[in-house]
């Protein structure tokens, strides 16, 4: 199996950098310590479980801010758990959402057991092949400050972009657990009523 | 496909149900194909003001509507009874959250069924959603359904609850053949 070398924590630091007002969203385990690490905000929706979620969260929530980008920052197991979500995304076709998959071959939160990406299942592929607008696989870092440039500019229909990162777990960065203040939080960052 | 089952499409109270979806704001929809929501789905579809999914598997449609919600939507999830042994996990987003969720569930396996493998999740559907924190309300005829979702969408969006109307297979008909 190929090793990877990219630092989770720091790919995600320069990659929300430059987010501005960016919606993020983020999948149950590693991603959600990773996003947190980088900096706690109003805007960011943390899944602390709901696996399979996160992609799909990022559709409705891209639906009903068409004006926003909406980025996803999940795991390749979290994303694996929502296959399907690749089909229903293609078809609903929205143009502000993008999903970042950090894909460390391996299930992390569980003792690192392999996933099926280190086993032949290419994310990239299979979005490109679903009608994502554009697919990439990111290793490096000069493909990285590709990437993080390219996030932030319009497309014309939802994009799906791998990160290889170095399969290692790395002290957590908890955000809240309680799901009813992060989404109130969140709601009120957006001028929506909150109950 | 849909148009196989029941044979629903058209009816009147279907128009009724949209109608009432729409005045409390429900612009958004989900769903997995079925008959007893044919009619529904090509409303939604079909209508420019409107956003409608169509999803690979059910529980699909939890996370898209809480993400809705997220963002100032209210969306409404339309299933089958089968397919609410899908959501089950799923359902902790909502719940947990205290994310408004309407999910409009046809039944199956439970009157005049004539297929056995509908049987199981029907009988499993209602104590199955009420474990995992879902208020389950239920119409086996037009007049009960039209009232018991227009009272559902003021306590799902305003007192964010989330709430499963189960339409009785007595109201879709006997599945035609």
């Amino acid at each position: 199996m190929t090793s990877y070398t990219l630092d989770r924590r720091e790919t995600i630091n320069t990659l929300l950098a430059e987010r501005k007002d960016t919606l993020v969203v983020t999948g149950l385990g590693s991603p959600t310590y990773d996003v947190h690490a980088a900096g706690d905000r109003d805007d960011n929706y943390y899944l602390w479980g709901a696996m399979g979620g996160a992609a799909l969260t990022g559709l409705g929530l891209a639906q009903a801010q068409p004006d926003k980008h909406v980025l996803v920052i999940t795991g390749d197991g979290e994303m694996l758990m929502a296959y399907g979500a690749m089909a229903t995304i293609a078809v609903a076709a929205p143009s502000n959402l993008d999903i970042v998959v950090l894909d460390n071959q391996h299930y992390g939160e569980t003792g690192m057991q392999p996933s099926h990406t280190g086993q032949g299942i290419d994310f990239a592929k299979v979005a490109a092949a679903s009608g994502f607008s554009e697919t990439a696989t990111v290793s490096s870092n000069d493909d990285l400050q590709v990437l993080n440039k390219n996030i932030y500019q319009k497309a014309s229909g939802p994009r799906l972009f791998v990160i290889k990162v170095k399969a290692e777990n790395l002290p957590r960065s908890l955000p809240p657990r309680d799901a009813t203040f992060i989404k109130n939080r969140f709601r009120r960052h957006l001028g929506l009523e909150v109950c | 496909m849909a148009n196989a089952e029941h044979n629903n499409s058209g009816q009147p109270w279907q128009q009724a149900l949209y109608k009432i979806l729409r005045d409390a704001g429900v612009d958004h929809a989900c769903y997995v194909p079925d008959a007893g929501h044919s009619e529904l789905i090509n409303l939604y579809e079909n209508d420019s003001t409107t956003t409608a999914n169509v999803l690979t598997t059910e529980e699909e449609g939890i996370a898209i509507a809480t993400g809705a919600w997220l963002g100032g939507r209210r969306s409404v999830l339309l299933m089958q009874s089968s397919g609410v042994g899908n959501c089950i996990n799923m359902l902790s987003l909502p719940v947990l959250s205290q994310t408004p969720l309407l999910m409009l569930v046809t039944m199956r396996g439970e009157w005049g069924e004539f297929n056995p493998w509908q049987v199981p999740m029907g009988k499993a559907t209602q104590p199955a959603l009420e474990a995992i924190g879902l208020t389950v309300l239920r119409a086996d005829d037009t007049d009960s359904l039209l009232a018991t979702v227009s009272q559902a969408t003021l306590m799902t969006y305003s007192a964010n609850q989330q709430i499963a109307v189960l339409m009785g297979q007595r109201l879709l008909g006997e599945k035609k053949w």
